[in-house]
């Protein structure tokens, strides 16, 4: 049996960071990932990572930001460590080698984006996130004695002791399709969101929220479903993403008319309030008859001098001319909100340490929670290194203190039949699994969207309950054991399912107004019943709902305006 | 909405049977990409058609793969465009204009595991791992940052958009003769090193690439890696740079490498044609019948390729024996030497290095021309181009 001291699942920013922090501290390690760890959806970070290192900048003014940004539903002392730690880590990654965007000096520049009270975001160009990783991922190959790497392994089942802790997990090479239980002291998750419950969404096709299902059905307890961040700025119909760095290097919004329809909206943030006010103006537009036919309104970025395009916003040239046929250089591209990020997720501490003793999460699938209601632009990658980093270092921390733990063989057993059972089910013995991943992505972003009411979430949240009865005998075609794509899809689905009922449950609980959620049946933000975090824990009958405090540490709450 | 058929080069390992083709009909917007109609097939017919994919936005690299014979990225090629590439190629050879197939198949100088899966642990990932890939500092880190010249970080972001698809491995022509050829695509990433002013070892990585008898030599300028990267990465241009590095560091490699481009540059800058004769005397003893004596080594390996030299005639390669006879070959008519001595001394004051980064896309001539009638737009960017050219 492979065994580890300290066991990452998931290879991208939170996860190799999670590693190297790991790895210092001198303890074993592994990293396994279902892709190839470049691979992975961080890649798709374009503008950039914030950090107050500029000295006319502070960490208090960051963390204000991103607390207002969360509509004061994030974690004050989570987000106190994020900001105060963000330049240190910062000048980290240009040590090891990240390309950072130079002013004229030769030091980091920076560039304004969303939501944020100084021009303090840090960038590779629009491929931050890219740079950033493959970086990591040199330090990885670098490494190699002490960082063990288990690409395109694909992770099933948490396995969890007689004690309650997490000592391991159950986890296939898709390569040649053998199950494995591998051992560790400390399992750290960072896999991601889960954005492909929604359809379109500018996340990935791996983005099925493995870690999240694995860590709630293993016994752990999941905060704030309902988040989930609409982005301004994506491709009608293919969803992807067009960077906030656009509207950060000047680009405006307009609707149909030419008007600069920010101006009601966030009269003094204009195209750079946070993205949850951006997403439900333009909504607003495209609902009231203000948008162009085809259900969008426009980003102009040709105001931007067009060296200055070919330098900092080159990614979008190209996703402009490969999928949009249009120049951005010349011409507004057609823009409308898309699904982009999970603010909910696993809930941990600010050492990444979920309810479950040796189990964390960092990244994505967790909830610290920094983000609250909404995420600010280039936050979401400062998360994954900070949160990255204190779950490394707490789990090998607790690896170098822990004795080990042997995991029942019977998980890797229930495991094999779960993959016996999907291998079984013979063509028209019910749905093919990807209808049914087609009818929920459309369910959800019908009803579990920019604005949101009682009855539609209702009814999401019955479709996705038959969803999951049809779930249970949906067939594939690959019975293989080899790159079996179509038994891992069917292995996803189930992923897939579980967050979007925790979704639903979260958004149907939460009657108020509150960042990401809007309900236009509960308008106003109600901070005496619901400035408080939604927890979910499973049960037979379905996500249990209980409360938690939010952290306030010098911010009370205000009404928030841009 | 419109139909299409794509042909697609299948492998199943665990069925015992040899690759085959197998046709799929799709149906989806001629602005969807392959990718997109490889998916509906797998969605509504088959399963079983293993396709690594993930991002969709020609950004996660996985979906190398074949398109009409051009190696690229499925979802980056739009369906519409692949047919048209199908018209084209079958009414070049004859065929019919209509009913083409668009054929898919796995990358090239790859294993294949299973239908487009190729492995590229055993090729792509082991040659990235050969060129030591990651930074070499030297001393402690300063406290804050490195202070480095702007257009330098500027310069090697354009090997950073590197997204490790494969493809420039897959077209490569060198490879297919030299399967340990270090390659494009891990080349393209030593200079990410060799361009970075942090990295402390850019003398030693040179040496090493020089001295590899696969290394930036083997190199054969076929373009083909630039045609198939999806991200303007232009490997072909990182491995000339790399090249041009060395011989600036006054590297010797082996392979005569530099010295032999130098004979190039030389001869024709005298001559105005290529004067095969002082073609294998000047790669290896420059300036013999000039001022310099040859070196030992240079004689030697002077000796040692008379053979490459004695097949070249054998085989016809070299047709005209008088062009081997010093002093026979002609000079360029009237004042025509001048003219190539104009363009070499053009050629010296405009050596601009082509970067994405800086300069736009490719074929956007008005970009181009904006860009010399606006000199004042340079306060936004300082371009790469006066570094380049101190360079050399």
């Amino acid at each position: 049996m492979p065994s580890h001291d300290v066991l990452v699942i998931g290879a991208g920013l939170a996860g190799q960071r999670a590693a190297l922090a790991a790895a210092e501290q001198g303890v074993s390690v592994g990293i396994v990932s279902k892709v190839h760890p470049v691979r992975s959806h961080s890649n798709a970070a374009q503008g950039g990572i914030n950090a107050a290192l500029n000295p006319d900048d502070t960490w208090e003014s960051h963390a204000f930001d991103t607390v207002k940004g969360s509509d004061y539903l994030g974690d004050q002392d989570a987000i106190e460590i994020m900001a105060r730690e963000a330049p240190e880590e910062i000048l980290h990654m240009e040590h090891l080698g990240v390309t950072f965007h130079r002013n004229e000096e030769g030091k980091l520049g920076t560039r304004a984006f969303g939501g944020a009270s100084a021009a303090r975001t840090y960038y590779v160009a629009d491929i931050t996130g890219q740079a950033i990783m493959h970086v990591l991922y040199e330090q990885l190959m670098k490494y190699s004695e002490q960082i063990t790497r288990y690409e395109e392994w694909f992770s099933s089942s948490l396995a969890i002791d007689e004690n309650g802790e997490c000592c391991g997990i159950v986890t296939r090479n898709v390569a040649d399709g053998s199950m494995e239980l591998f051992q560790a002291k400390s399992v750290i998750l960072a896999t991601g969101g889960s954005g492909q419950i929604w359809k379109p969404t500018t996340n990935a096709l791996i983005c099925t929220g493995d870690g999240i299902a694995m860590a709630y059905r293993a016994g752990a307890k999941l905060m704030d479903m309902e988040m989930i961040q609409y982005h301004p700025t994506t491709l009608a119909g293919k969803g992807f993403l067009i960077t906030e760095g656009a509207r950060g290097e000047g680009a405006l919004l307009l609707n149909k008319n030419g008007e600069r329809f920010m101006e009601k909206y966030a009269p003094n943030k204009m195209e750079l309030a946070s993205r949850d006010v951006v997403s439900r103006a333009e909504q607003t537009e495209i609902n009231e008859g203000r948008g162009f036919p085809d259900g969008t309104v426009a980003l102009d970025i040709t105001v931007v001098p067009k060296k200055r395009i070919h330098e900092a916003l080159r990614e979008i040239v190209l996703v402009g001319r490969d999928f949009a046929g249009v120049d951005i250089t010349r011409e507004p591209i057609h823009i409308k909100p898309g699904n982009h990020y999970t603010m909910g997720g696993v809930k941990t501490d600010t050492e990444g340490r979920t309810d479950i003793p040796g189990l964390y999460a960092a990244g994505e699938v967790a909830c610290v929670s920094v983000h609250g209601g909404n995420r600010l632009g280039a936050n979401s990658l400062l998360d994954t290194l900070i949160f990255g980093k204190h779950s490394g270092r707490d789990a090998a921390a607790r690896a170098l203190r822990t004795d080990w733990s042997k995991p029942s063989g019977k998980v890797l057993e229930d495991e094999q039949a779960m993959v016996d059972d999907i291998n079984g089910r013979e063509k028209g013995s019910g749905r093919r699994v990807s209808e049914i991943k087609l009818e929920l992505g459309q369910t959800m972003d019908s009803k579990v969207a920019v604005f949101r009411d009682e009855a539609g979430i209702t009814e999401a949240l019955e479709t996705v309950r038959r969803l999951q009865e049809e779930a249970k005998t949906a067939y594939i075609d690959d019975h293989g054991s080899v790159f079996n794509q179509d038994l891992m899809g069917a292995i996803e689905l189930g992923y897939m399912l579980d967050c979007a009922e925790a979704s639903c449950v979260g958004a149907l609980e939460r009657k108020e107004s509150r960042g990401a959620q809007y309900r236009t049946d509960y308008p106003e933000r109600n901070d005496e019943e619901w400035l408080k975090h939604i927890n979910l824990e499973k049960t037979d009958e379905g996500p249990e709902i209980s409360y938690s405090e939010v952290t306030i540490t010098q911010w009370q709450p205000e009404a928030r305006t841009y | 909405m419109a139909e299409y058929t794509i042909k697609v080069r299948r492998y199943q390992p665990e069925s015992g049977e040899a690759a085959y083709w197998e046709e799929f009909g799709v149906e989806l917007d001629p602005s969807l990409s392959v990718l997109d109609g490889l998916l509906q097939a797998k969605d509504r017919d088959d399963g079983s058609l293993a396709v690594r994919c993930s991002c969709r936005a020609a950004i996660c690299g996985s979906c190398g793969m074949k398109i009409n014979g051009q190696s690229g990225l499925g979802c980056q090629t739009q369906i519409g465009e692949a047919q048209e590439r199908a018209d084209k190629v079958a009414s070049a050879v004859g065929g019919a204009a209509e009913g083409n197939v668009i054929v898919i198949e796995p990358m090239g100088n790859m294993p294949v595991i299973k239908d487009l899966v190729t492995d590229m642990e055993s090729t792509h990932w082991t040659k990235i791992r050969r060129v030591t890939p990651w930074l070499l500092p030297h001393g402690e880190a300063p406290e804050r940052e490195y202070i480095v010249e702007p257009e330098s970080m500027v310069d090697i972001t354009q090997s950073m958009a590197c997204i490790q698809c494969g493809a420039c491995v897959s077209s490569c022509l060198s490879m297919e003769a030299d399967p340990l050829f270090i390659g494009p695509a891990a080349l393209a990433k030593a200079y990410r090193f060799v361009g970075d002013p942090r990295d402390a070892e850019t003398s030693e990585r040179l040496t090493d690439l020089a001295h590899d008898p696969h290394g930036i030599y083997d190199c054969t300028h076929c373009f083909s890696c630039v045609d198939a990267c999806p991200k303007g990465v232009a490997p072909m241009d990182q491995i000339m740079r790399l090249r041009r590095k060395a011989g600036e560091n006054g590297i010797e490699d082996p392979n005569s490498g530099h010295s032999h481009e130098m004979a190039f540059v030389n001869i024709i800058e005298k001559k105005g044609t290529l004067d095969e004769s002082l073609l294998l005397q000047e790669s290896f003893a420059p300036g013999v019948l000039g001022k310099l004596m040859p070196t030992k080594r240079a004689l030697k390996e002077m000796i040692g390729s008379l053979p490459t030299a004695i097949r070249g005639i054998k085989t016809g390669k070299m047709r005209s024996l008088p062009k081997l006879i010093p002093g026979v070959h002609h000079k360029l008519p009237g004042g025509a030497q001048d003219e190539v001595k104009a363009i070499y001394k053009h050629a010296e004051e405009h050596n601009e290095e082509f970067n994405l980064y800086i300069k736009g896309e490719e074929g956007d001539p008005e970009a181009a021309v904006e860009e010399r009638l606006e000199p004042d737009n340079a306060d936004y960017l300082p371009t790469g181009a006066d570094k380049e050219a101190s360079n050399g």
